[in-house]
């Protein structure tokens, strides 16, 4: 074995280990921000300032028994929280996250950061994502509960009528970069413009960013579009039934989605590890900052805002967020054809 | 191809749900997710208060009536005391009069927070919650000031107050009214205009003016409607005549016009609060001087003779009450809450009966949330503002 392969399974598994540690961190830091903002500590007695808190969440929940109700269909019922960590973690299977390396000298050939390197990165980010809504729409089908059935059926409307306007915006970008690999996409943001502004597509894309940022909360289903779970309304959603480690991978799954959605955002529009003041070996540093920070602004809203209706959420995608996403990449491509002509 | 048969669907909404406030049941008939049909099931919490009190002596059944309608425990009281004063033919001294207007304005206050908290959380604004009890924990503090016990002081006695004003009990309250109006200005900044909140709650479980009338429905929601019915304002008690405010008025009748004319209400409850305070001495007098209810003074009791009796007797057999019956309605933070009682003569009450706001806000609510969503379900219990403890007592 070179060493380049262990190099390559090292990041793999380091990805993997990060990953399982952002929904950690997302539930402390969700709940502390959330603590901050309502006025209040937060969790504060497990470890210094409540810093171990995911650890006693994950006991807890492990400790817990696992309840089936009698009418829920067996396998779907256990293959459904399976299904949606499993696309949660695959999604993030062709998202770079820094610029390659080769380790200060270590190895002969530089090591790319990020599982793999595919020429059509989007789409399969795209196409594992849209995967993820199975595992909701089964746990809410196999439960054999009403308020379960409702956050399936909510779940499913939803997915449908934000990932159109997601993908639409996404092509926007892809018509810029002229590739389709993310690598790609985030080499072609690098340098200035006019000395002082970063080349990043967020610039060029204004709109297609806020049309990719809002349709990825409704695709993570946070508030204030979070009607499968809606708590207030459905109870818990389709997760009502689930309990024990079942229950925990629904959140977990949620929380890696959001990272990948941060993630790829940040590779799309906000440069990805490009940036000043760090040389290129570093730019793992600022994808993590633009990440945390995506991440805080969906925490952020989710704790600030009412919720839609469901009517209205589909009113919202179907009458402003597709038509604005569709103008935007008939504008976009306009404009690509002009310039490079 | 053969037509698709489809059925209505049965959900249990309650009596274990987050936003059933308590324990109410709603029996939901579902067509996709709208609504059918509702029926209201209540009951489980009833306590059988109003029987109980048949069996304490009429003082005894303060603390029993501050546990019904458990947001708005001094209104309760403050009904009861003025039904009950009404059968002895009691006149209070103006400074009883002013410090119990003070205390029901501060209740209302209270409730209408805890309202707005609930009703925008259920709306998805969750902080929303955490900002409404920070300015009730003040209010709780000023009850716990007064009596010692922050939810149900009792404060409120027939024939007068329980003692004196503590010390230290003006500056309390004027801290609160200080601070109170910058803090109302926050909340609606973070609602009234937020779009969200508009489209949640516009145009959502309407009832018109008649139809609020003629569910009994009086109070913040047929004022919501467009009636202007209050009854500190058509039948004062307490005083309330001689105090400056408005009563908030809207047309709409749906969930934004009441909470546009409950948050209203805040602001003029905040105003009679102001010049109530205004008005109470630090010192002076805190009952009636009427000694067959009033016990007499401890320095009394322990050199006169009578007034040892006087003493005793109060605190062993209680007061009767001349034979007869009264109602007395009053504006509590839910709307009319009226208080029948019926006295055979003798020292404990005959019947003791409330007209629950929140019964009636109840009983319409089938009408409101038909042909609605789930999510507008939610969204008019919250703006009804029922209490559970209120409607089954």
């Amino acid at each position: 074995m070179d060493l380049l392969l262990i190099a390559q399974l090292g990041v793999i598994g380091l990805t993997f280990f990060m990953l399982i540690n952002a929904s950690a961190i997302l539930v402390l830091a969700e709940r502390k921000i959330m603590g901050f903002m309502q006025q209040r500590y937060g969790p504060y007695l497990v470890g210094p300032h409540g810093m171990l808190q995911p650890f006693a969440d994950i006991i807890k929940l492990l400790m817990k028994e696992e309840l089936r109700p009698k009418g829920a269909d067996k396998w779907l019922f256990t293959l459904a929280p399976m299904l949606s960590i499993t696309a949660a973690f695959a999604a993030f299977a062709t998202v770079p996250w820094g610029a390659e390396t080769t380790l200060f000298g270590l190895l002969d050939e530089p090591v790319k950061l990020g599982v793999s390197d595919v020429n059509v990165g989007i789409l399969v980010v795209f196409a594992i994502t849209s995967m993820g809504v199975y595992g909701i729409v089964l746990a809410g089908w196999a439960s054999n509960s009403k308020y379960s059935l409702f956050g399936g059926l909510r779940a499913s409307a939803q997915m449908i009528s934000y990932e159109l306007s997601y993908a639409t915006s996404l092509a926007a970008v892809i018509l810029l970069a002229g590739s389709l690999s993310l690598r790609e996409v985030v080499d072609g943001q690098s340098g200035v413009w006019l000395g002082f502004i970063p080349s990043w597509y967020i610039f060029l894309q204004p709109v297609g960013f806020i049309i990719y940022m809002i349709a990825g909360v409704a695709e993570t289903n946070r508030a204030p579009f979070d009607f499968p779970e809606a708590e207030q309304e459905l109870v818990a959603g389709y997760n009502t039934e689930y309990s024990s480690v079942r229950f925990a991978l629904f959140p977990q799954a949620e929380y890696i989605n959001m990272t990948t959605m941060a993630a790829v955002a940040t590779d799309l529009y906000l440069g990805g590890w490009h940036g000043p003041f760090l040389p290129p070996e570093y730019g793992w540093i600022w994808f993590l900052l633009k990440v945390g920070a995506i991440l805080f602004t969906y925490i952020w809203v989710r704790w600030t805002v009412p919720r839609y209706r469901y009517d209205q959420l589909m009113r919202f995608g179907w009458k402003w967020l597709f038509p604005a996403s569709v103008i935007n990449l008939i504008v976009t491509a306009a404009l690509v054809l002009y310039f490079n002509a | 191809m053969a037509e698709l048969r489809t059925e209505t669907m049965t959900v249990n909404m309650g009596p274990q749900h987050p936003s059933t406030h308590g324990v109410l049941r709603l029996v939901l008939e579902l067509d996709g997710e709208l609504i059918q049909s509702a029926t209201p099931t209540i009951g489980y919490l009833h306590t059988g208060i109003e029987k109980t009190a048949e069996q304490k002596k009429w003082q005894q059944v303060i603390p029993l009536v501050e546990r019904m309608d458990y947001l708005g425990a001094q209104s309760n009281s403050l009904a009861y005391a003025l039904c009950v004063e009404k059968l002895l033919g009691l006149e209070m001294p103006q400074r009883v009069k002013d410090i119990r207007v003070l205390i029901a304005e501060l209740q209302r206050l209270s409730s209408h927070l805890i309202w707005l908290g609930t009703h925008s959380m259920e709306i998805g604004a969750v902080s929303m919650l955490f900002y409404a009890i920070r300015e009730r924990e003040l209010l709780l503090n000023i009850n716990e000031l007064l009596a010692g016990f922050r939810f149900f002081p009792s404060y409120i006695r027939i024939g007068g107050l329980r003692e004196a004003l503590p010390r230290g009990f003006h500056d309390t309250v004027n801290a609160f009214l200080d601070r109170f109006p910058t803090k109302l200005d926050e909340y609606e900044g973070l609602l009234t205009k937020n779009d969200i909140f508009l489209r949640r709650t516009e145009g959502v479980g309407v009832v018109s003016e008649e139809q609020a009338l003629a569910w009994g429905l009086v109070g913040p929601i047929a004022r919501a409607a467009g009636s202007d019915y209050d009854v500190r304002k058509y039948f004062p008690y307490s005083s309330y005549e001689t105090y400056d405010f408005n009563v908030p008025t809207a047309t709409e009748g749906d969930v934004f016009a009441r909470y546009r004319v409950r948050m209203q209400e805040m602001r003029e409850s905040l105003k009679i609060c102001r010049q109530a305070i205004d008005r109470i001495a630090p010192f002076g007098e805190w009952a009636c001087d009427d000694t067959r209810v009033v016990p007499p003074p401890k320095d009394k009791v322990y050199t006169e003779m009578e007034a040892l009796i006087q003493h005793f007797l109060i605190y062993s057999q209680g007061f009767t009450v001349p034979a007869g019956d009264a109602y007395v309605p009053i504006e509590g933070p839910r709307g009319e809450h009226g208080t029948y009682v019926v006295s055979d003569g003798t020292n404990r009450p005959w019947r003791v009966k409330m007209r629950a706001p929140s019964f009636m806000a109840i009983q319409a609510l089938p009408s409101l949330v038909k042909g609605g969503l789930i999510a507008d379900v939610v969204a008019v219990i919250g703006s009804n503002d029922v209490v559970m403890g209120d409607c089954d007592r």
